[in-house]
This record gives C-alpha cells, sequence and structure tokens, in this order.
C-alpha cells in the first residue's frame, strides 16, 4: 500500500499526454451541448458513469493482476468508434511512457512490447497502478478521477470558466467518482471467474457519435 | 453441500420463445419454432433461401417482474430472419421490481441471421433490464437493428438498461450497455442523449469486412433532427449509432446510414 | 533515508525519464533534435522552410510541428513542398503549447520516434513549437538543441528584457532585419543587448526569407549535427 503513488499517477502534471485531450468536452462545447457550469457538471456526470466507469473498471482488473491483453481486448469491444480507440492507445502509449520511467519493471515493458502502437490507457493506467503498489480501487479511483478532470480543464480554456466554479463541478462530483470506483473494483473482482464480461461496459452515444465528428474538423484545440 | 434457494418472489410472466434455423435442400427449415406467454410465433413467406419468421404479441409485455427469453439459433448454412409484429412496449406491472427481457442469438458457420424488431418503448415508471448476446461464427453474417423509444409522447422514460454483447469465434467484438432514465445518471444530459428520445444502431458482422473495412461515416449535421455515425469496431463489423428527437428521423437516419429493405 | 532499494534506476535504463537517450533501438544514433521556438509571427514556420531546402539535398530532414488551433503550419510547410508530406508531422497542443514541448513532451517523443520508424535513419528533425510567449522553451528530454526567434518587429527591446528563449536557447536568431528601418528598430541596440543577456551563446541577425538569409542557421544546425555524431552512441 502506496497511497502517494496514488497523488503522483492522478496529478494532471503527470506527463502522459492527457494536456492535450479535452475527453470530448471540445467538441461538446463547439455544437453548443455545453455552455456553462452547470451543462459542464451534466457532461461530466454522464461520462463518469460511462466512459469513466469502464475505463474504472479495466483499470481495476488490470491493477488485479488479469492479463492485460485480454483487458485490452475487451477495451476494443467497448469502444466502437475509430476515434476514440486511437485516442486511448494514443494515451497509453504516452502513459505507458511515462510509467516505465516512474515505475520500472517487466510487466510494463512486456506490454509495450505487446502493443508498440499503444494498448488503451485504462489498461495500461492499472498495470501502472499495481506496479505502482496501489490497490484496483485506487486504479479505479485514478481512472474515474481522469474521465473528468480532463474534461473540466479543458472546458475552463474552452469557455473562460471561472476555475474556481469548474474546481467546484470536481469536488461535487467526488462522491459519483467514490461510487463508480466502487462499482468498478467491485466487477473487477468477479473477472477472474467471470472473465472480462464482468467488467462495465456502460456507453454514451453522443460520446461516440461525438468523437467521430471531432477527429474530422479542421481547427480545433484539443487532440480529442 | 446444497443449498435450497428459496423460490424468486417474482410476479409475472416467465416466458420463452425458440426459433431454430437449419439448412434443408435449397432452403432453410425451421424445426423448432415454439413460444409460451407472450410468445406467438409465425412463420412468414421465405425469402429465396432464408426462412422468415415473425414474433406475435410481445406488445403487452414486458411488466416488471416479468422474464421473457427469446433463443434463435441459425445452424450452418441456416438463413434466418426474424422481426416484431408491433413494438414491444415496457410498462410498469403490478410490482415495481424490474423485468427483464433476454435474446440470445447464434449464428453458425457460413450462416446468417436478421434480427429486425420493432422499436422498444420505456413508459414512464417501467423498469427493465434487456440484454441481447449474440455468438457469431468466423464465417457467419449479423445483420441487428435495435430502436429505443424514451417515453411515450410527453412522458418520461422508465429504467431502463439494455446490454448487447457479441462474441466473434469465441473473442469479445462489441460489448455495449446503455442505460436511461432514473438511475442512470447523466443519461439526458450533453454526454449521452441530450435530450433525444430516441436512439437506435445497426450491427453489422460480415468477414467480407475484414478485406473491405469501411471508415467512419457522419449522418445528420442539425442536432434538431438527429445526428448517426457509421463506426468500425475492432474487427470485421460496423456499427451505426443514431439519435433523434422521434422513431420517424431516428429511421430516416439508420435509413441513410444503412438501408434495410 | 530510502524505504526500497529500488528507488534508483535501474542497470538498462540509463537514460532515467524521458526520451533524451542518443541511442535509437538496434543501434546506431538517433537523428539530432532541433527545437525552434519563439513568439507569433516572428518567423519560426519560414526559418524551418528555409532550413529544410538548405539542408534537404544534403541531409534526411524531418519535421515536427505543434499547431496552436490549426494545422496550418504544417500545412504551409507541404504547399511550399519544402519536404515530402511522410516527413512532416503534427501534433495538438491543447491549448498550451509550452506544456507540449516542456512539462508533458511525450506526445512530441512519439512523433519522433514514429518519424525515425516510419523514414528510417534520419539526421535531423526540427520541432517547432507553437507560437507563443518569450517563456516557452524545450525540454532537454525532447531536444538536444534550441534556436530562438524573435523578430525586429516585435520590439528592439526584447533581447534586453531577456526570458528564458532568449537567454538560454542555443542559437538566437533575430529575424527580418530587413524591415528595421520601418519599424525604427536598433539593430546595433538588439545584438548588444542578446550579446549581454547570452553569455557568449550565439546570435544571429538575419532576414530568413531573403537570398542566403538562413545560411548561418543552416551552418549552426550543420556544426551540432557534426558534433551530435561524432558523440557516443
Amino acid at each position: 500500500m502506496n497511497r502517494a503513488a496514488l497523488l503522483v499517477l492522478a496529478d494532471g502534471r503527470f506527463p502522459a499526454g492527457g494536456h492535450a485531450h479535452s475527453g470530448g468536452a471540445e467538441e461538446a462545447v463547439t455544437s453548443g451541448r455545453v455552455r456553462d457550469v452547470a451543462g459542464l457538471r451534466e457532461y461530466c456526470l454522464g461520462r463518469l458513469h460511462t466512459s469513466g466507469l469502464v475505463a474504472a473498471g479495466l483499470a481495476a482488473a488490470a491493477a488485479s493482476g488479469y492479463d492485460p491483453l485480454l483487458l485490452d481486448e475487451a477495451a476494443d469491444a467497448r469502444t466502437t468508434g475509430p476515434a476514440l480507440r486511437h485516442t486511448s492507445r494514443r494515451l497509453g502509449r504516452q502513459l505507458l511512457r511515462a510509467a516505465r520511467a516512474a515505475w520500472p519493471c517487466a510487466e510494463l515493458d512486456a506490454l509495450a512490447g505487446a502493443r508498440p502502437r499503444g494498448a488503451h490507457q485504462s489498461v495500461v493506467l492499472g498495470l501502472t497502478a499495481r506496479r505502482a503498489g496501489l490497490t484496483p480501487l485506487d486504479a479505479a479511483h485514478a481512472a474515474a478521477y481522469e474521465s473528468v478532470g480532463g474534461p473540466v480543464t479543458a472546458t475552463v480554456r474552452l469557455l473562460r470558466l471561472d476555475p474556481f466554479d469548474a474546481t467546484a463541478v470536481l469536488a461535487r462530483l467526488s462522491a459519483d467518482i467514490d461510487h463508480v470506483a466502487a462499482v468498478a473494483a467491485e466487477a473487477a473482482r468477479r473477472v477472474h471467474t467471470d472473465g472480462p464480461a464482468a467488467l462495465p461496459a456502460a456507453s454514451a452515444p453522443l460520446l461516440d457519435i461525438a468523437a467521430e465528428r471531432h477527429a474530422i474538423r479542421p481547427a480545433r484545440l484539443f487532440a480529442s | 453441500m446444497t443449498h435450497t434457494a428459496a423460490p424468486p418472489a417474482v410476479i409475472g410472466v416467465q416466458a420463452t420463445a425458440r426459433i431454430l434455423a437449419t439448412r434443408a435442400g435449397g432452403g432453410t427449415a425451421l424445426p423448432v419454432l415454439t413460444g409460451d406467454g407472450p410468445f406467438d410465433l409465425r412463420r412468414a413467406r421465405p425469402q429465396g433461401d432464408q426462412a422468415r419468421v415473425c414474433v406475435l404479441g410481445v406488445m403487452s409485455a414486458p411488466l416488471g417482474g416479468d422474464r421473457l427469453r427469446i433463443r434463435a439459433t441459425a445452424e450452418r448454412d441456416a438463413h434466418l430472419h426474424v422481426t416484431t409484429a408491433a413494438a414491444t412496449i415496457a410498462l410498469r406491472g403490478p410490482t415495481t421490481a424490474h423485468a427483464t427481457y433476454d435474446v440470445h442469438l447464434t449464428v453458425a458457420e457460413q450462416a446468417s441471421l436478421h434480427w429486425l424488431p420493432q422499436p422498444l418503448i420505456s413508459t414512464a415508471r417501467s423498469n427493465l433490464r434487456q440484454s441481447c448476446t449474440v455468438d457469431v461464427a468466423p464465417t457467419a453474417r449479423l445483420l441487428l437493428r435495435e430502436e429505443i423509444v424514451l417515453g411515450r409522447s410527453g412522458e418520461p422514460p422508465g429504467r431502463l438498461s439494455t446490454r448487447l454483447t457479441v462474441h466473434r469465434d469465441g473473442r469479445p467484438l462489441l460489448d455495449q450497455q446503455t442505460g436511461y432514465g432514473p438511475g442512470a445518471p447523466g443519461w439526458d444530459g450533453p454526454a449521452i442523449v441530450a435530450g433525444h428520445r430516441a436512439v437506435g444502431q445497426i450491427l453489422i458482422v460480415d468477414p467480407v469486412l475484414d478485406r473491405q473495412p469501411l471508415r467512419a461515416r457522419l449522418f445528420g449535421d442539425d442536432p434538431a433532427t438527429g445526428q448517426a455515425v457509421l463506426t468500425p469496431l475492432a474487427g470485421p463489423a460496423i456499427l451505426i449509432t443514431a439519435l433523434a428527437p422521434d422513431t420517424l428521423r431516428l429511421r430516416r437516419l439508420l435509413d441513410a446510414a444503412h438501408p434495410i429493405a | 533515508m530510502h524505504l526500497h532499494h529500488d528507488d534508483t534506476f535501474p542497470e538498462g535504463s540509463p537514460h532515467g525519464p524521458g526520451g533524451s537517450s542518443p541511442g535509437r533501438p538496434g543501434g546506431g544514433r538517433r537523428a539530432l533534435r532541433v527545437g525552434l521556438g519563439g513568439p507569433v509571427g516572428s518567423g519560426k514556420t519560414a526559418t524551418v522552410a528555409a532550413l529544410c531546402r538548405a539542408l534537404r539535398e544534403h541531409l534526411s530532414i524531418a519535421v515536427v510541428t505543434n499547431d496552436i488551433y490549426t494545422r496550418e503550419d504544417a500545412e504551409f510547410l507541404l504547399r511550399e513542398a519544402v519536404l515530402p508530406a511522410e516527413r512532416i508531422t503534427a501534433v495538438q497542443t491543447g491549448a498550451c503549447p509550452h506544456t507540449a514541448i516542456r512539462d508533458d513532451i511525450s506526445a512530441n517523443l512519439e512523433a519522433v520516434e514514429d518519424l525515425e520508424e516510419h523514414l528510417g535513419p534520419l539526421d535531423v528533425i526540427l520541432i517547432e513549437s507553437g507560437g507563443d510567449n518569450l517563456t516557452a522553451t524545450f525540454s532537454k528530454g525532447l531536444v538536444d538543441a534550441q534556436i530562438f526567434v524573435i523578430d525586429v518587429a516585435g520590439g528592439d527591446d526584447i533581447p534586453r528584457k531577456g526570458g528564458p528563449g532568449v537567454t538560454t536557447s542555443d542559437l538566437l536568431v533575430i529575424n527580418k532585419t530587413d524591415l528595421a528601418p520601418h519599424v525604427g528598430a536598433d539593430l546595433t541596440a538588439m545584438a548588444r543587448d542578446a550579446e549581454a543577456q547570452r553569455g557568449g551563446l550565439p546570435t544571429v541577425l538575419t532576414a530568413v526569407k531573403s537570398a542566403g538569409g538562413v545560411t548561418p542557421v543552416a551552418e549552426w544546425v550543420r556544426a551540432r549535427l557534426a558534433a551530435w555524431t561524432a558523440g557516443p552512441a
């Protein structure tokens, strides 16, 4: 148990490429679906309980020692669009680079060797958490938090929101983040007997559609 | 040591329908076509070597507490097409307990299955968990459409959870759960449906897509009339996901992305 | 106090964190990576274009651009046909161009590594930062040398004011000297201030778009490359 490692891993300054991604928030802002703090809160709530929950489940399962390549395949099955798969693998590759510098180990090297173009971010996050001495629940927390932290930071820039209001959105989501992490960690306990089908697969139609729309926009601030 | 489980406190219908399609001569036979409870299965006129089945009578079900199950199998070289006669309407039953509606589809080598039911309508205060589990052989083809209406006009939807799980050759190809209504945080917000009331998907699994992969395509530019995306999955399959204010415009978008005769 | 024996970087990870190892997987020395930073409009992209034209005959070059909002810098280079399209990659920076070249260099590292993987061994990779202000500098984990480009029209007091780009860059380019009479810039003062700020690091006053204007910059890159190539792999 090494709680401080969770702070390092979940820190927005951890150099794993997240700063260039908005978690779909840019497209939500561009298309007018998020215009203010209230819209940001609703957006984050939906993302947390869908793709955030899925990422948390995969991360918790990887942190519990389940085969990362089977989880990578499960992540593909839960990520229906090429833009989102590309983003996830790309961020996974960037996270793996940072993780191998921070917590060098054979398991991370092996994953990099098996998936040279990048494994899914949530899987890398879980394996990194495991190597950093964290629990599956910690990994789920980091993934769930990441699913909303990125959109909040990005929306502050995109809509010039008051940063205090935006941070309050995150703070008020903390009970939901705890809940999502607990559900994900509980599902990850079942993965060893029931396989990846035990993991959450929650999807959000608009996130899937919007990710493809954003990917073809000629002018954008964020890569996703 | 054995446990004697208490009987589940289910108030409602438990019903199963079974459809088995096999190759017979130049066409497809239906040696098993049975349904109890609300299910009434009818043969429709075959199209070439494709057998056609229409499921009648699901329209009043499922109510809270019901346990409904349909199993349809297309064996090697068989071609099966299944529709429903009317929309499936999830209603609040005598209990607030959830109903389940589980569909299991199996498509064997060289076989094809079209699963094209009428829309599912989630009415206010209903509580339904629907699942669709599909096993597809490497050379099998699948065409699946599902449409969901979130509440009758002017009412909010009930609790609805759907899960679509597809394995191809035993490996996961698609695993997707959606939740709407009370109990699905943020479901009507800007990440999930943003006020739209009709959600639909078309899934096509076809080994030919391995050789001719499709690129992602978008349909519908005006959020007021809906939007859709066609995406290639990480395998020989495409998924069309559409959102619209109503079923009419939903069907228009789905047809634009992939017309189904 | 060390609680764990594995708190230091293990054998086989000589570069520690980051991507600054001079080796390339499979042996040999990787390309020299040169960063180009500087304020918006000072002529970074024009310098990159001119360097490509001056060096491409004899050296194998690729470019990574860090565009802020659009792919315009990458597209300018493509339009000008300074290099074939597969030698130009654009990285997105999420409204924060500093971060992508300094605090979280992972996307840029991936871009340079992918270029070397796809194109085979390269001599030089030029990494152009998104136009920003005077404080943007490149991480040593990303580049081996950095050029900072300012221009006379941005104000002839910029060298005097200093800042990390002006004072610490390996080469300072004061561009658009041809405009000095029109904007009332004092080139002598700029050169003097730059020398005072830079403690012996070189400065070039030039107009990169004029004939031969990029030559001193290209010569400097060649010299850096010669030193890089002579270093231990």
